[in-house]
C-alpha cells in the first residue's frame, strides 16, 4: 500500500504548481502506467485523503490508464504485448521485454478555474 | 463563471526519488562498490540467502549490507552473525525502501572500503518495484514453497528486477515444486531474465551464484577502469 505515499507525492507537486502561477487547481491529470506498480482504485481513494487538508482539497484527480508498448525485435515495430502476464508481440507473438511505455506515474495537467474580471 | 483551463506541466511523481537514486549511483560507481539489492514476499527466505551471501563473500571480499523492515530489528541481528557490517532501516509502517532511506542509512559508512553492498527490501512483492534504489543489480527471489504462479501474479516487480532467484530448492521434492512450470512463468513475463536456482540451507547453488555476483563486480571494475 504505497499508494498513500505515491498520492502525497502528487498533491506536495500540484501544490508547488498552485502556488507558484497563483492558481486554483479543480483536477490532476495523471499518465498511470500498467507497469507501475500501483493500483488505481487505491490512488483514487488515497488522493483524497492526501488532498483533504491541502491546497487540492476537493479537486479530482483524473487517471488515464497507459498500456505496455514493448519493441518486438520481428516486426522491428513499436507493439502491445498478449497480456501482463504474457509478454509477447500481440502482432506475431515474438517473446520480448524490451519495453518502451508502461512504467509511467507522471501528471500532465492540471485544470484550474480561472476568474474572469468583473465586467 | 469562472472557465476551467488546461495547464500542461508533464511532471514525474517519483522524480525525487529518482533523483536521489542518480546521486546514489553515482556515488557507488565513484566507489567502485557493487551494489545488489533483493526483494521478495515476506517468509521466501531473504535474511537466511543473505546471511549466507555475506558469509562466504566476506572470505575475500568487503561486504556489508543494509536491510530494511517494518518494526523489529531481527533480520539485522540474524544478518550479524555473518561477521558484515549491517545496519538496520526501521521503516515503521511504510512498505518499501526509498532512496532517500539509503542514502541516511549510509551516511557513516565510506563506501570506498566497500567491494559489495546488499540491501534487503521490506519483504513485499508490490510496493519496491516503483522505487529505484541506485542498485547495479536488482534480484527478486521466489521461494519453491510459494508455488509456481507468483510470476503471474506480480509481473510489475520481474519487470523492475534484473535477476530472479529461486530458494529453498532443499524443499522443492517434499512440496513438489515444478521448476518448468516457474521457470516458464518467468519467461512469460520476463522474456531472457537469467534464473538461478539454489537453497541457502545445503549450499546448492551458491557458488554459481556468488560466480555471477563476482563476475559483475569483475566487469563493473573493468568498465570504471577503462
Amino acid at each position: 500500500m504505497h499508494e498513500l505515499s505515491i498520492a502525497m507525492s502528487i498533491v506536495e507537486l500540484a501544490e508547488e504548481e498552485a502556488e507558484k502561477r497563483g492558481v486554483q487547481i479543480t483536477a490532476v491529470h495523471l499518465r498511470l502506467g500498467a507497469l507501475s506498480g500501483v493500483v488505481k482504485e487505491a490512488l483514487l481513494a488515497s488522493f483524497e485523503m492526501a488532498s483533504e487538508d491541502s491546497l487540492l482539497k476537493g479537486s479530482r484527480l483524473i487517471i488515464e490508464d497507459v498500456p505496455v508498448i514493448v519493441f518486438c525485435p520481428s516486426c522491428q515495430a513499436q507493439r502491445a504485448i498478449g497480456s501482463i502476464q504474457l509478454f509477447c508481440c500481440a502482432e506475431c507473438g515474438t517473446p520480448t521485454s524490451a519495453i518502451l511505455q508502461g512504467k509511467e506515474i507522471e501528471v500532465v495537467a492540471l485544470e484550474i478555474e480561472e476568474c474572469q474580471s468583473p465586467v | 463563471m469562472p472557465e476551467p483551463r488546461l495547464i500542461e506541466v508533464r511532471k514525474n511523481v517519483l522524480k525525487k526519488n529518482d533523483v536521489v537514486a542518480r546521486e546514489l549511483r553515482e556515488q557507488f560507481r565513484a566507489a567502485g562498490v557493487f551494489v545488489v539489492s533483493l526483494v521478495s514476499s515476506p517468509g521466501s527466505g531473504k535474511t537466511a540467502f543473505l546471511e549466507k551471501t555475506l558469509t562466504l563473500l566476506r572470505r575475500d571480499y568487503r561486504v556489508a549490507a543494509l536491510v530494511g523492515d517494518l518494526a523489529t530489528e531481527n533480520d539485522a541481528v540474524r544478518l550479524a552473525r555473518s561477521q558484515a557490517p549491517v545496519k538496520q532501516i526501521t521503516t515503521g509502517t511504510l512498505c518499501h525502501l526509498e532512496a532517500s532511506m539509503v542514502q541516511n542509512a549510509l551516511q557513516e559508512w565510506n563506501l570506498d572500503d566497500l567491494d559489495f553492498l546488499f540491501i534487503e527490501n521490506v519483504g513485499n512483492l508490490v510496493c519496491p518495484s516503483s522505487y529505484d534504489l541506485g542498485e547495479n543489480l536488482r534480484l527478486v527471489l521466489i521461494s519453491v514453497t510459494e508455488g509456481e504462479d507468483k510470476p503471474l501474479k506480480y509481473p510489475t516487480i520481474f519487470n523492475s528486477a534484473d535477476v530472479a532467484v529461486v530458494t529453498k530448492m532443499d524443499l522443492a521434492v517434499a512440496v513438489e515444486f515444478d521448476w518448468q512450470a516457474a521457470y516458464g512463468n518467468i519467461q512469460a513475463v520476463r522474456p531472457g531474465m537469467q534464473v538461478l536456482k539454489l537453497s541457502a540451507k545445503t549450499g546448492e547453488g551458491m557458488q554459481e551464484y556468488l560466480d555471477f555476483l563476482m563476475g559483475q563486480l569483475a566487469e563493473l571494475r573493468v568498465g570504471a577502469a577503462s
